[in-house]
């Protein structure tokens, strides 16, 4: 097909756009295969706006006489108006907008098309292979092992070809418990604690039925990650009453008697419509602007979407406490095991293990805990707030994900080495990218697609250093320690960053953003001076002191030690004690 | 002392808000000034301190098996439950606080008897450290329009004035005293705030006495007189910040508003804040919201919402902002009144100076905007606040109203306050804690009579002594937020608006962000100024060194400390974490390690930092949260400095109870 067929006019002059919060400007609209394009024609500023047409979720046209207006609402919750004259060019690129932003065919995509006007460093695709995640796991425990059972998607379809499982069990043993398991999604590893040995294991539901069917294998496989005479907690993501009832349709959970050691949580998670409609309703109150202040409360209650962030963030914060607090292993798993399963399986890692508070390691926890466990982003991305399709496959799982991250780092502002605007571009391109990362639904489909060959990964292009200044938190301390996020309701905001990103005003708060990054850059800039001052000097006086074979005099300890240009690691590690104690000192002076 | 029935209550337990199951022990004491709280736990020996005037209800509930529960709830937002083994014991409690928290003289409040042992001539620079003559000075005042009057010299026009009061020139003493007896309680429409720039003026009054048809010649000759010291405009805003229905419904009791026909050249407007008893009930939902056990977030949004708390602070600000805006764009003159002129008026006007005058967003211009619309103007404090026990039905909080409209602000423009939100905190916390002079009594005349300068300490100073605790890291006074006027947005941007958790919350510290950004920029901007003083001494002398090089000669190397870097380090692993409650009881599952229980029990979530009482929130390191709580090494070490009513001063309490 070519996309021509669909554009009838390709371009019309003297337009004029409204976007969100600026004001109108006129210029020319043009079409393209992927993107709308407007440019205004005036020389400063250069208005231009380039629009993937992927990137809009419902498209709304009426007229006035023969001018026409087009009201284009996007994925990332933009609103913007086109207004275009004559009624024919109105009605041919209303009409090619919509079609365009609906293409059926995956590899009529533009990452399909897009050719990096970057260099390539780091092939993307192959920055997190499982591979490589079972080495790190490897150097630390000998008590699980990669199999390849999985290489052709056969065992499990929306599985990858490796994945992590305990030693003891071969793949014969596999292939029975996938069966038992719905989807084949058989237990596999999440995360492992180093700290005290426990991990964390996902898989789907058992297909127990009504008649309270077994799997010896299953069994085995899941005592397998205990030690001996330690007991285990299943957090089921349904609450006991959705779990019953998935009994009659083939489904069920783990029988006390069948899995002694191991004691069952419900954590009712919400799933599909029910998320969406949320969505819905929240965007609609945020893009409300005539309502007075009781109704934005009421409104912003009646979507829910808080309460989901809640529901979501302490079932995690169980499966957290379970591992590092009460040293148990832990099983997850709801229905599929391809959403609420996977939020709490991968906010339990954040609140865990340091190396997910990093760019890096939440790249990597992306890949592992979203792209490569087979959550279906091509479904559920399919659309966004604003579509009147309403389908149920459609659900903003991996945006409540980004949700309550942004939460945790909301509590602990100096913990990540990413900021919000990282949290909002992996939002953004989930539903929109000239990348070919998120397409797809599972790792089989992706390999049929052919993706690492014929389209660029994301993390090609966030993980330049160019890219990644613009997503570097520089209030970032590391921080080796667990992280117990509040999940009382006066803890948990609206992420406006995301929601009410093109309503309300944020030229102050910018403004804040850029004086915190002069604060810290002003200070590193000093250090940096410092520190080869100090270097100079100490080189001079050792020079000297070989000469006149004299010591120094010792002021104490610490001082003796950074004026030999002693790095700032080491001082770090410095109990924190002297501190205070200067502190003191000066206050006396 | 008389009042103190039990001075030593042992093996009481302190609940904890969040979880019930977890208590600890310990002993409670009572003092001439404070309810003290000292844990068992030998370890800690954690102290959680409350003044008596903090203390805003004691409530007694059923006993049960475990003992006599007693419920405390405090002006500053802390709870506290206590369990006392005896029912005997709990009454004694009970009704020795009953009284202890209700003063019937001043000489009773803890003004008196606090001394943080400054000499008189540090006592009386504290007290002339904000001058209201020098204020209107800097709005350039006196000049050819206003001038300063002494007609309320012996408060003999109005004795909730201020003895010097700020008019127009050509409002002689015959038209003031003539419009005096025309305004309730005789407020006449005296200068708060003047802009220089444009001769705008914003003054402040009570409600006329207008009846259904009275007028006032001298009062209308008033308003004439503050519309022509304005030369540039040629009508006067009066804007009533009472709905228009109260204002209606005043006219039969002969008072009301003014009648745009009888007054030449003004434009009339009703903003519609409420009275004191929707804002005090409004409160008191809020709270009752904030103190729910585990609420669902439906509860908290819901119960947010029913409070109304969030739309009387919007109808606040926009009151405030369309009189900024009067003056700032239209450069028009505004009369502001409601009743008396003394609770939403004084909300309305600094709210508008704030937005106004850059000079109010800093740390000292605060002050003296609270000294000017609040302290001199008359405000009643003692009845607003409950200092002295009196009719509950004056107690509202109207000054905490404007103090959180301040924090909105600050939300809004992060860049354009001098100080922080623990600033804010802190007034809030003094003005109930009756710890230092400046909040007592309802009137500059009674404050004079009590001689309250000689006999108490002004907080200003207080403040000002500690004030790298309450610098905003983001302020630089020659950001563009910080120049000229604010414009934060009207309707409908009602999401601007936020519940205030720092301050309702404000001593469950788990529900709080666990790393402040605030303190760890105060440390870096800290750590910055060493470096700079240091790449100094280092440039000398690696000069000297080369020079005495060349000569031969050997320098003594005169080391940094360079320690300070550690005030950045986030965490150190010593410390403790706790989790939340996330719902599921895990204690139940038999095979749980005894070692394991005892230590999930013993940490308990919001354990409080030692001291609760302690205005000072940087106190301690945050236990639970997985981080070091970096204020305690902030840069003037709040953690290090013992705060007035804790401290020392606080060791005296303990021998005075024992």
């Amino acid at each position: 097909m070519e996309f021509a067929e669909l554009i009838k006019t390709p371009r019309a002059d003297n337009a004029v756009l409204h976007g969100p919060r600026c004001p109108a400007v006129r210029g020319t609209l043009c079409l393209t295969g992927h993107h709308l394009i407007f440019s205004s024609r005036r020389k400063e500023g250069g208005e231009e706006l380039w629009l993937l047409h992927a990137n809009i979720d419902c498209v709304e046209k009426r007229f006035v006489g023969s001018l026409g207006t087009i009201v284009i609402k996007c994925k990332d919750l933009r609103i913007i108006q086109l207004d275009i004259p004559g009624m024919e060019e109105c009605l041919n690129i209303a009409s090619s907008i919509e079609a365009l932003s609906t293409l059926d065919s995956i590899t009529l995509m533009y990452p399909f098309f897009y050719r990096p006007m970057f260099e390539v460093v780091e092939d993307g695709w192959r920055s997190y292979l499982p591979e490589q995640e079972f080495e790190l796991l490897s150097s630390v425990t000998d008590e699980w092992r990669l199999s390849c059972a999985n290489k052709d998607f056969s065992v499990c379809p929306t599985y990858p070809p490796v994945v992590i499982i305990p030693k003891c069990i071969d793949d014969e043993a596999l292939r029975k418990v996938a069966v038992f398991r719905y989807g084949g999604r058989f237990p596999v590893l999440s995360y492992y604690h180093k700290k005290n040995g426990m991990v964390m294991m996902r898989s789907s539901q058992p297909l127990t039925g009504t008649n309270g069917r077994r799997c010896k294998e299953d069994e085995k496989l899941i005592n397998a990650t205990l030690r001996p005479g330690k007991r285990g907690y299943i957090i089921d993501t349904r609450s006991l009453n959705v779990a019953q009832q998935a009994r009659a349709k083939g489904g069920g959970f783990e029988q006390e008697v069948y899995y002694p050691q191991w004691r069952r949580i419900h954590k009712c998670i919400e799933r599909f419509n029910i998320l969406q409609e949320s969505l819905i309703k929240l965007v609609e109150a945020c893009n409300d602007q005539s309502h007075n202040m009781d109704r934005w409360l009421s409104k912003l209650e009646a979507s829910n979407w808080l309460t989901h962030i809640k529901e979501i963030l302490t079932a995690a914060c169980l499966a957290a406490q379970c591992i590092d607090r009460e040293g148990a292993s832990v099983l997850v798993h709801g229905s599929d095991g391809t959403d609420s399963t996977l939020q709490v399986t991968s906010l339990a890692q954040i609140i865990l293990d340091p190396r997910c508070r990093t760019i890096r390691g939440f790249e990597a926890l992306v890949v592992r805990e979203w792209l490569q466990a087979g959550h279906p982003f091509q479904l559920r991305c399919a659309q966004s707030a604003y579509s009147n399709t309403k389908q149920k496959w459609e659900a903003p799982v991996f945006l409540l994900f980004l949700d309550c991250v942004w939460q945790i780092l909301r509590q602990f502002p100096c913990s990540f080495e990413f900021n919000e605007q990282f949290l909002i571009m992996l939002f953004e391109h989930a539903y929109a990218s000239q990348f070919g990362t998120f397409l797809g639904n599972n790792e089989n489909e992706r390999s049929k697609l052919k993706l690492t060959q014929k389209t660029m990964s994301l993390w090609s292009w966030v993980n330049r250093s160019e890219e990644l200044a613009r997503f570097k938190n520089p209030l970032f301390e590391a921080n080796s320690l667990v992280i117990w996020p509040s999940v009382a309701p006066q803890s948990l905001q609206l992420w406006e960053g995301v929601f009410l990103r093109w309503n309300r005003p944020s030229k102050f708060l910018d403004e804040a953003q850029e004086e915190v990054l002069n604060i810290i850059n002003y200070n590193r800039e000093l250090q940096a001076k410092v520190n080869a001052l100090r270097r100079q000097l100490a080189e001079l006086e050792t020079d000297d002191r070989m000469q006149e074979n004299l010591t120094l005099p010792v002021m104490n300890g610490v001082s003796s030690q950074a004026g030999n240009g002693l790095t700032q690691t080491s001082l770090k590690q410095l109990p924190s004690r002297s501190w205070q104690w200067e502190g003191e000192e000066r206050r006396k002076k | 002392m008389e009042h103190i029935r039990m001075p030593k209550v042992e093996n009481v337990r302190l609940l904890d808000r969040v979880s019930s199951r977890k208590a600890a022990l310990g002993t409670l004491y009572l003092t001439a000034t404070h309810v003290i709280f000292v844990e068992n736990a030998s370890e800690t020996r954690k102290e959680t301190w409350v003044l008596h005037s903090q203390i805003s209800s004691i409530e007694k509930q059923a006993t049960t098996a475990t003992g006599c529960p007693l419920l405390i709830r405090c002006k500053n937002f802390q709870v506290i439950q206590l369990i006392i083994p005896q029912e005997r014991d709990c009454h004694d409690v009970y009704i020795s606080l009953i009284r202890l928290a209700r003063p019937v003289k001043y000489e009773e409040l803890y003004c008196f008897s606090f001394n943080p042992k400054l000499d008189k001539e540090e006592r009386e620079q504290g007290w002339k450290f904000v001058d209201l003559n020098e204020e209107y000075n800097r709005m350039g005042i006196p000049n050819d329009y206003w001038q300063i009057s002494d007609v309320n010299r012996d408060y003999g026009v109005c004795d909730s004035y201020p003895t010097e009061v700020y008019v127009p020139k050509s409002a002689t003493a015959h038209i003031i005293v003539g419009s005096s007896k025309f305004r309730s309680r005789r407020r006449f429409p005296a200068l708060s705030y003047y802009c220089k720039d444009n001769n705008a003026s914003i003054c402040r009054s009570s409600q006329p006495l207008s009846g259904f048809s009275a007028r006032c010649l001298e009062d209308e000759q008033m308003l004439q007189a503050i519309r022509k010291a304005n030369p540039g405009s040629d009508f006067l805003y009066v804007v009533d910040t009472r709905p228009k229905l109260n204002a209606m419904a005043n006219r039969a009791a002969g008072k009301g508003y003014e009648n745009e026909d009888n007054y030449s050249n003004i434009k009339f407007q009703f903003i519609g804040i409420e009275n004191i008893h929707v804002m005090r009930n409004s409160l008191q939902k809020m709270l009752e919201v904030c103190e729910l056990k585990s609420p669902s977030m439906s509860d908290f949004l819901w119960g947010l919402e029913n409070s109304g708390w969030l739309k009387h602070i919007k109808a606040i600000m926009d009151a405030g902002i369309f009189i900024a805006k009067a003056v700032a764009e239209e450069g028009v003159s505004v009369l502001v009144h409601c009743s008396d002129g003394w609770d939403r008026t004084a909300q309305v006007c600094s709210v508008a100076s704030l937005l106004l005058d850059p000079y109010y967003r800093t740390m000292k211009g605060f002050m003296v905007l609270i000294e000017k619309d609040w302290i001199s103007f008359g405000h009643k404090f003692n009845h607003r606040y409950g200092n002295l026990d009196g009719d509950p039905k004056e107690i509202s909080p109207v000054i905490d109203q404007f103090i959180e409209c301040v924090w909105q602000l600050m939300e809004q423009f992060p860049c354009a306050f001098e100080f922080n939100e623990r600033f804010l905190i802190h007034i809030q916390h003094h003005i109930y804690s009756c710890q230092f002079g400046n909040f007592l009594c309802n009137s500059q005349k009674e404050r004079r009579e009590l001689k309250i300068q000689e006999r108490t300490y002004s907080l200003w100073a207080h403040l000002w002594k500690n004030r790298a605790d309450y610098l905003n890291p983001l302020y630089r006074s020659n950001h563009s937020q910080t120049q000229r006027t604010l414009y934060p947005q009207m309707t409908p941007c009602n999401f601007l608006y936020k519940f205030w958790s720092g301050m309702y919350n404000r001593f469950e510290k788990g529900l709080h962000p666990r790393q402040s950004v605030t303190d760890y920029l105060m440390a870096v901007k800290e750590e910055t100024q060493q470096l700079e003083e240091e790449l100094e001494v280092l440039g000398e002398r690696l000069a000297n060194l080369q020079k005495m090089q060349l000569n031969g000669n050997k320098i003594q190397s005169k080391q940094q400390d360079r320690g300070k870097q550690l005030g950045l380090s986030a965490s150190t692993n010593s410390l403790a974490n706790t989790p939340q409650e996330y719902g599921s009881d895990l204690k139940s599952f038999p095979s749980r390690s005894p070692s394991q229980g005892d230590e999930d029990s013993a940490l308990i979530l919001t354990q409080d930092n030692l001291k609760s009482s302690d205005p000072d929130l940087s106190a301690n390191s945050d236990q639970e949260s997985g981080v070091e709580d970096l204020s305690c090494r902030s840069p003037s070490g709040g953690g290090c400095l013992p705060s007035e009513d804790s401290g020392k001063d606080s060791d005296e309490a303990v021998c005075l109870a024992v």
